[in-house]
């Protein structure tokens, strides 16, 4: 059982890392967004260090939403998704693997990025530490939940567009925990709860998101 | 099969229910006329002025129906939603689809209504209350539901990959409102608070309640006729529709 989720992790990570530009591709739209706040607000570190949690986080959220496309997309058009849907293991282990290579690589590396540009808005160490930790815990939820409207939307016309429709609003929890975990630290509450809330969150849409994202797929794939 | 079985299942099938629905819309016509009327009636001259408020809370009347609409329409939307996946029946994917413009509309005119009141009461269009913030959402949520069901012409998919997504809507919306609440509670105390019990005259309520049951009668008069016209349009090819089209 295990043994398809590995396998799918290993086999998604060799392609993504064959083409390295999709993968930066991804953290410079978090790095050019983030410094668009700047440009936009102004200077001023004193609005900036209250703005950093939510702009950081509604970055991050945006870079993984702009590559989910790419979850199901290649593996449908060559074909190899209906195999993998036709053989006899189940669709939403495979789905689970491919969510997590997913986050391997999105959700991690703009976890780690995100200190470095904590720096520009003037962040304390402790704030960036906690911002790094929410991200970490935060993204594999995301791509959880991303995974469904990446199934629902799999080769339909818009398809971009229309996934951002359909997968924000599911985001909002997320983003509120995350963002309110740093906001938290900053303003001395401790960021404890959100972490435990933003873990619950994790946890739950990791174990359940894959197998509604799997019926999505079996629907689309008809 | 039991004889009874057939008979509970037999206005599943869109031939039947299609003149069921068309017999059924006066009825609930009536009925909205008639709850309307008395409800607008109480609100406008039998309920008293408030001794805070004003003439302005008068807008309870539309504003409180139809938020409850538009969350019980989602419900309702997600139950056919469910009942299409589960039982492969036609139907319910036309109900769901029927339900969604509604429910969406009075999403839309609960924030609409609740600014209007806003503005004189609080000083504002727009709070980032907790029941507020949801509110928006869900009407974000009927949007992605619209926008998903309309984006796929296969209408089978369509029904389906609608239904997912009401369902995991269904699933995400007590979560969503809990950290909305949270969020604005954790963050600072609210300045204005909607959830005080209000102590409202008797006749208040009543008005209010019986501008509900309106809203509601308006929202199956009005899922009939749009279910009717999604039927004709999915059953086209069929005898039945080309019967009845060719009677008229």
């Amino acid at each position: 059982m295990l043994g398809i989720v590995t396998h799918t992790i290993a086999r998604d990570l060799r392609l993504a890392l064959r083409r390295p530009a999709d993968l930066a591709s991804v953290l410079f739209f978090f790095i050019i967004v983030a410094s668009l706040f700047p440009l936009g607000i102004g200077p001023e570190l004193e609005l900036l260090r209250q703005l950093a949690p939510g702009v950081l986080w509604v970055g991050a959220l945006l870079a993984t939403m702009l590559s989910l496309p790419r979850l199901f997309a290649d593996d449908h058009r060559d074909g190899t998704l209906e195999q993998l849907a036709l053989s006899p293991n189940p669709l939403g282990l495979m789905v689970l693997g491919k969510v997590i290579a997913h986050w391997l690589v999105s959700g991690l590396p703009l976890a780690l990025l995100a200190p470095v540009l904590g720096l520009q808005f003037d962040l304390a160490p402790d704030a960036l530490w906690v911002l790094t930790l929410s991200i970490l815990l935060g993204t594999p939820a995301l791509s959880g939940i991303g995974a469904i409207g990446a199934g629902l939307t799999l080769g339909l016309r818009g398809g971009g567009v229309l996934l951002s429709l359909l997968v924000l609003p599911l985001y909002i929890p997320v983003l509120i925990f995350g963002a309110g975990a740093v906001d938290a630290t900053v303003s001395g509450l401790g960021p404890g709860a959100h972490l435990s809330l933003l873990a619950a969150l994790t946890v739950g849409g990791v174990a359940f998101a894959p197998w509604a994202a799997a019926v999505a797929l079996k629907i689309a794939l008809e | 099969m039991s004889k009874q079985q057939i008979h509970w299942f037999k206005y599943s099938a869109p031939s039947t229910f299609y003149p069921l629905a068309g017999r059924l819309i006066p009825w609930f016509w009536g009925l909205f006329a008639i709850t309307a009327l008395a409800g607008l009636w109480i609100g406008f001259f039998v309920a008293p002025t408030d001794f805070q408020q004003g003439e302005g809370y008068r807008i309870i009347f539309v504003h409180v129906g139809a938020s409850w609409m538009s969350m019980f329409i989602y419900l309702v939307m997600a139950f056919w939603a469910g009942m299409g996946l589960a039982f492969n029946t036609r139907l319910s994917g036309m109900m769901a689809q029927a339900l969604a413009p509604t429910g969406a509309l009075f999403a839309f005119l609960s924030l609409w209504t609740g600014a209007l009141w806003g503005k004189p009461m609080w000083g504002t269009w727009w709070v980032w209350d907790a029941r507020l913030t949801s509110e928006l959402i869900l009407l974000f949520l009927y949007m992605g539901f619209i926008a998903l069901t309309h984006a796929i012409d296969d209408t089978r998919r369509a029904d389906k990959a609608g239904a997912i997504l009401a369902l995991v809507g269904v699933v995400n919306i007590p979560i969503i409102y809990f950290s909305v609440k949270w969020w604005n509670t954790l963050h600072q105390g609210a300045s204005v608070s909607l959830t005080k019990a209000p102590s409202m005259a008797a006749i208040m309520l009543w008005g209010m309640l019986i501008c509900a049951i309106a809203m509601w009668m308006y929202t199956i008069a009005v899922a009939l006729m749009r279910v009717r016209s999604i039927i004709l349009e999915r059953e086209r090819h069929t005898d039945w529709v080309r019967e009845l089209l060719a009677s008229r």
